[in-house]
C-alpha cells in the first residue's frame, strides 16, 4: 500500500477543512434564517423564506461532502465518531427533514401553514444545536477500544457540549441576520439589524466562554496556546478576532449592506481556525491522529483526482446559481 | 466455521473473479462468530430489543421510503428535460405548460428525496460503523463521487429550474433541466455501483479484516452492476411513465386541460411499449447473472431447496424454511431450467447445498420476486392494450381503459420495492456477499433502546412527511395544468414566486 510516496493527508485535511467550513457558512446562514423566522413578524415571513429557497439544497450538499469525505479520507474517525454522537446526528437529520420540506409544504397548505412554519423554525434550531453538540463532543474526546467507540450513546451529553450547541445556534443566528441585512431592505432590514446586534453580543460572549473553558478542560490544549513561544505565535488569532468583532459591530450599527455578513464570516473563520489549532493533529481525541484514522493511499489518490477537477467546477456553477438570484429579495414578487 | 464451508468455493464458482475464488471469506474477514449469525434471542436478549434486528428494521424503513423518490424523480427529471427541449425547439407554448405542471410536482418530490437521502450516508456511520470501517477504502470514493458528480449538480441547477424561469434566458433554463436530469442519472450510476459491489464484490483484497482496493475499474464495474443499473433505471422510467399515464387519464376524466392530458398519455404510451418488454429482457439477464454469482439468492427466488435437474418452475408455493421445502407448489416442469439456464434440462442448485447459516430468509425473497414479476406482466398487458386501442383510434373513447390506468398508476412503486426486497433480503445473511456478515456490520456501541428510540422517531417523522407530500402532489394534480403562462415580463432585482406557485389557494 505504500506505493504512493506522497503524503496526502495534509492535502485532504485542507480540502475537507474547507468543505466543512463552506458548509458551516452556507447552511449556517440558512439555518440561521430558519431560526429567526420563528421570531419574524408575520408579514415578513415569506420574504425570509424566499431569501434562501433557491439555494438551501445546494448548501446542504456540502454537509454530505463533509460526511462522505470523512468516511472516505478518515474512515476510522467516521466509524468511531458517528455512532458516538448517535442522538445528535439523529436530531440533526430529523431537524433538516422538517425544515427542508417546509419550503414546499408551507406554501401550499394554508390550513397547516402554522405547523410547517413551526417546523421550519424548530427544525433549523434543532439541527444547529445538534451540530454544535457534535463539535463539543469532538473537543471532549471519545472512549475508544480498538477500532470501535466503546462508550454509551449518551457520553456526548455534558454541560460543555450543550454549551457549544447553544453557541453554534447563536452563531448561525448571527449569520442568518447578516444574510437578511444583505438581502432585504426597509423594515425587514431594520429588524434584521436589531436581531443581528443581539446575536452578535451573545456570540461574542460564547466565543469568550469557549476560549476559556476549553483550555481549562484540557491541559494539552492549554499548553498548546499558553506555552512559550506558542503564546506569541498564536496571539494574532485572538487579536484579529477582536478586530473583526469591532468591525462587525460598526457595520451592524451603520448602514453597510454587505459589511455585517463579511464580518460574521470573519468571526466564524477565526473561531474555526482556533478550534483547528486546539485539536491538531488529533481527530479522534484522545487516541487517533489524522494519520492514524486515514484510509488507504490508493483510496485517497483515486478520490483526489476527481475532486481536484470537480470541486472548482462545482464552485463555479454554485457561484453562478447564487449570481442568478443576486440582489434584494422583493416583497411584491413573493407569495401573496 | 471456516472448515464447514468448502462448498462455497470450488465447484459452484467456476467463473468468479479471482480474488473471490481464493478467499475463503471466513478466514480473511473477521471469522464470522457463529453466535453472531444466530438470532440474538438465543443469547438472552429478546429479539425486539436486539440492536442488530432494530438497525436492520431502521435501515429498511429509511431506504424503502427513500428509494421511492428516486424511482419517481429520476424519471420525472428526464421527462421534464424532454418537455423543456420540445418547448425550446418547437416554441409551442403547450410544452411549456406541461413542463410547468410537472415541475411543480417535481419540486415536492425532489425536496422529499433530498431530505430522506441526506439521512442515508449517516446511517452507515450511526448504525453500521463496523461495516463502514471495513469497506470504506473501497466504497467511500463511490459515495464521494456521487456527491461530487451528482448531488451538487442537481442541487445547484434545481434552484434555476424551479425559480429561474424569468431570470435566465430560455436556453439556460433548458440547460438547467438537462443538468438536473443528468445529475439524477449520475447518482443512480454511483449508488448502484456501490450496492452492486456489496452483492458481487470484485477488485479488492482483504487485509486485517478490512477491504482494500486493488483495481478500481473492477470495483466500479463489478459483475452485477451493468445489469442492476440497466434494470433499475429502466424501472424508474417505467414507474414515472405509469404515473404520467395515470395522471393524464385522470385529467381527461375530470375534463381538465384535455389537450395537455392527451399529450401526456401519448408520450407515456410511447415510452412504455418500448421499456416494459425491455425491462423483462433485462430482468431475465439480471437473473442469469444472479444465478452465477449469488446462487443462494437465486435458490430463494425460485424456492428451490433440493438441487433439481431439470428444474420445474414454481409459479407459486409457500416456502417453509424449517422443513426446507416448498409447500403447495404449483409447478411447471422444465420451465425453470428453460428460464434460468436457457436449456431444457439445466440444473438449478438448491439451498441445501449450503450450510443453513448462509441461507437468506426465503419467504420475502420468494414473494417479493413474484410480486415484481406479476406487476411486470400486468404492466405489459396495460401497455399493449393501450396501443391496440390507440391503433384503432379508440384510446380516448374507451372509458374503462382510462380507469384501468388510474389503477396502474402506483404499480411501479410497488414493483420497485418488491424488487429491492428480493435483491437485498436475498443477499442476507451478508452485507458484502460471501465475505462480511450483516451481524458483524452493526455498530457495537448501540443498545436496543437507542435504536428503538431512533427507529420510532424516524417512523413518526416519515409518517408525517410522506403522506403530507403525497396529498400535496395529489392537490397539484387536481388543480390541473395551469392556463396560459404569464407574459414574460422583464424583472428588475429579484425573486420570482414562491417555490413554484401551487394551484390557487
Ligand atoms: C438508483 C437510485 C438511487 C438509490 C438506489 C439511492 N439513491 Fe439517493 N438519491 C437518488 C438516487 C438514488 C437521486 C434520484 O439522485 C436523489 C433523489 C433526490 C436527489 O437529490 O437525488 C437521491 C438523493 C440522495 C441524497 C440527497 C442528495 C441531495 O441533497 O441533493 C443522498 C445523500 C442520497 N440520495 C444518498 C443515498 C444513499 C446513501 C443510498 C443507499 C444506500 C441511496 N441514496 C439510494
Ligand atoms: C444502493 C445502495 C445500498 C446499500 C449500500 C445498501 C446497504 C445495505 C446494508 C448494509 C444492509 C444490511 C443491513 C440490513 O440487513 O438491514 C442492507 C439491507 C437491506 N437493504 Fe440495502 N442497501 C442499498 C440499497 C438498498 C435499496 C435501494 C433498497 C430498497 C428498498 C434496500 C433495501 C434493503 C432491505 C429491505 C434490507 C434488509 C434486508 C434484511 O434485513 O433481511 N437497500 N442494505
Ligand atoms: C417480468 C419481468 C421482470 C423480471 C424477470 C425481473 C427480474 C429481476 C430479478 C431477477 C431481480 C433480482 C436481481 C438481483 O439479484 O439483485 C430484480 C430486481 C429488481 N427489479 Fe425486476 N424484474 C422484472 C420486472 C420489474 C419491473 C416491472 C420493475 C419496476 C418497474 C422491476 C424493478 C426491480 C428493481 C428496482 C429491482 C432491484 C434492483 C436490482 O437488483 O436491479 N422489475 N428483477
Amino acid at each position: 500500500m505504500t506505493d504512493v510516496a506522497l503524503d496526502l493527508i495534509p492535502v485532504w485535511s485542507v480540502i475537507l477543512g474547507i468543505g466543512v467550513f463552506f458548509y458551516v457558512l452556507l447552511d449556517g446562514f440558512d439555518l440561521g434564517v430558519g431560526m429567526l423566522y420563528g421570531f419574524a413578524p408575520e408579514a415578513s415571513k415569506d420574504l425570509l423564506m424566499n431569501s434562501v429557497a433557491p439555494i438551501w439544497d445546494g448548501n446542504e450538499t456540502w454537509l454530505i461532502l463533509g460526511g462522505v469525505g470523512l468516511l472516505a479520507v478518515f474512515p476510522l474517525a467516521y466509524a468511531i465518531i458517528i455512532p458516538a454522537v448517535y442522538f445528535p446526528i439523529l436530531a440533526m437529520l430529523l431537524g433538516l427533514i422538517f425544515r427542508g420540506v417546509s419550503f414546499e409544504f408551507r406554501f401550499r397548505q394554508p390550513h397547516v401553514r402554522r405547523f410547517w412554519n413551526g417546523g421550519f423554525a424548530v427544525g433549523s434550531a434543532v439541527a444547529a444545536f445538534a451540530q454544535g453538540a457534535v463539535l463539543g463532543a469532538m473537543i471532549q474526546g471519545f472512549k475508544v477500544s480498538g477500532r470501535n467507540f466503546a462508550g454509551t450513546s449518551f457520553d456526548w451529553l455534558t454541560p460543555f457540549s450543550v454549551f457549544t450547541g447553544i453557541a453554534l445556534m447563536l452563531g448561525y443566528g448571527l449569520l442568518g441576520a447578516c444574510w437578511l441585512i444583505l438581502k432585504t431592505e426597509g423594515d425587514v432590514q431594520a429588524w434584521a439589524r436589531r436581531m443581528g446586534r443581539i446575536a452578535f453580543i451573545a456570540v461574542l460572549i460564547a466565543i469568550g466562554v469557549v476560549s476559556v473553558w476549553t483550555p481549562l478542560m484540557d491541559a494539552g490544549i492549554a499548553a498548546r496556546w499558553f506555552s512559550w513561544p506558542n503564546i506569541v505565535g498564536l496571539a494574532p488569532v485572538p487579536l484579529i478576532t477582536l478586530a473583526i468583532a469591532y468591525g462587525t459591530w460598526r457595520a451592524l450599527n451603520g448602514d453597510s449592506q454587505a459589511g455585517p455578513f463579511a464580518g460574521a464570516m470573519g468571526l466564524f473563520l477565526m473561531s474555526y481556525i482556533g478550534i483547528a489549532i486546539s485539536l491538531y493533529p488529533m481527530l479522534v481525541r484522545p487516541v487517533y491522529t489524522l494519520w492514524d484514522a486515514a484510509s488507504a493511499p490508493s483510496t485517497q489518490v483515486f478520490l483526489l483526482i476527481g475532486t481536484l477537477f470537480l470541486l472548482p467546477v462545482i464552485i463555479m456553477y454554485s457561484a453562478w446559481s447564487y449570481w442568478v438570484f443576486r440582489g434584494k429579495v422583493r416583497g411584491d414578487m413573493g407569495y401573496h | 466455521m471456516a472448515g464447514t464451508r468448502p462448498a462455497m468455493t470450488v465447484r459452484q464458482r467456476s467463473r468468479l473473479p479471482k480474488p473471490f475464488l481464493q478467499l475463503s471469506p471466513s478466514v480473511h474477514v473477521r471469522p464470522p462468530d457463529p453466535s453472531l449469525a444466530q438470532p440474538r434471542s438465543a443469547r438472552g436478549q429478546p429479539v425486539h430489543l436486539d440492536p442488530l434486528f432494530l438497525s436492520r428494521l431502521q435501515w429498511s424503513w429509511v431506504i424503502a421510503w427513500h428509494i421511492m423518490l428516486p424511482a419517481f424523480t429520476v424519471g420525472l427529471a428526464s421527462y421534464i428535460a424532454v418537455l423543456e427541449g420540445l418547448h425550446f425547439f418547437t416554441r409551442e407554448e403547450i410544452w411549456f405548460r406541461i413542463s410547468g405542471f410537472w415541475t411543480r410536482i417535481f419540486a415536492v418530490s425532489f425536496g422529499m428525496g433530498v431530505v430522506s437521502g441526506i439521512v442515508m450516508p449517516f446511517q452507515f456511520g450511526t448504525n453500521w460503523s463496523r461495516f463502514s470501517d471495513a469497506t470504506a477504502n473501497v466504497l467511500s470514493p463511490m459515495l464521494g463521487y456521487e456527491d461530487l458528480t451528482a448531488f451538487f449538480l442537481e442541487a445547484s441547477f434545481l434552484g434555476v429550474l424551479l425559480f429561474g424561469r424569468k431570470l435566465v434566458p430560455r436556453w439556460a433554463h433548458f440547460f438547467a433541466a438537462l443538468m438536473v436530469a443528468g445529475g439524477t442519472l449520475m447518482s443512480s450510476f454511483w449508488i448502484l455501483s456501490t450496492n452492486s459491489w456489496m452483492q458481487t464484490p470484485a477488485g479488492y483484497k482483504v487485509v486485517d479484516g478490512r477491504f482494500f482496493p486493488v483495481d478500481w475499474l473492477a470495483i466500479i464495474f463489478n459483475p452485477s452492476f451493468p445489469y442492476r443499473l440497466a434494470h433499475t433505471v429502466t424501472a424508474f422510467y417505467i414507474t414515472t411513465g405509469f404515473v404520467v399515464l395515470g395522471v393524464g387519464f385522470y385529467l381527461l376524466r375530470r375534463d381538465k386541460s384535455p389537450e395537455e392530458a392527451r399529450r401526456m398519455v401519448r408520450m407515456a404510451l410511447d415510452l412504455l411499449i418500448v421499456l416494459v418488454p425491455l425491462q423483462m429482457l433485462l430482468g431475465d439477464a439480471h437473473g442469469l447473472n444472479t444465478r452465477e454469482y449469488q446462487p443462494t439468492k437465486l435458490a430463494a427466488i425460485e424456492g428451490v431447496y433440493d438441487t433439481e435437474k431439470p428444474d420445474a418452475l414454481s409459479l407459486f408455493g409457500i416456502p417453509d424454511d424449517a422443513a426446507a421445502r416448498l409447500d403447495d407448489a404449483v409447478r411447471i416442469p422444465h420451465l425453470g431450467s428453460l428460464i434460468l439456464t436457457h436449456t431444457w434440462n439445466g440444473e438449478v442448485r438448491g439451498l441445501k447445498e449450503w450450510p443453513r447459516t448462509d441461507w437468506p430468509p426465503v419467504w420475502p425473497v420468494f414473494f417479493g420476486f413474484r410480486v415484481m414479476v406479476g406487476i411486470g406482466l400486468l404492466m405489459l398487458a396495460t401497455a399493449i392494450t393501450g396501443w391496440v386501442l390507440r391503433l384503432r383510434h379508440r384510446l380516448f373513447e374507451a372509458g374503462w381503459y382510462g380507469r384501468l390506468c388510474q389503477f396502474t398508476l402506483p404499480l411501479g412503486f410497488v414493483a420497485v420495492i418488491a424488487g429491492w426486497v428480493t435483491t437485498e433480503v436475498g443477499r442476507q445473511p451478508w452485507t458484502v456477499f460471501g465475505l462480511m456478515r450483516t451481524a458483524n456490520s452493526v455498530s457495537p456501541s448501540l443498545t436496543g433502546g437507542d435504536v428503538l428510540a431512533s427507529l420510532l422517531l424516524y417512523m413518526a417523522v416519515y409518517l408525517i412527511m410522506f403522506p403530507t407530500g403525497i396529498l400535496f402532489m395529489a392537490g397539484i394534480v387536481r388543480g390541473g395544468v395551469p392556463g396560459e403562462p404569464e407574459p414574460q415580463q422583464p424583472i428588475e432585482g429579484l425573486q420570482p414566486k414562491t417555490p413554484v406557485t401551487g394551484p390557487a389557494e
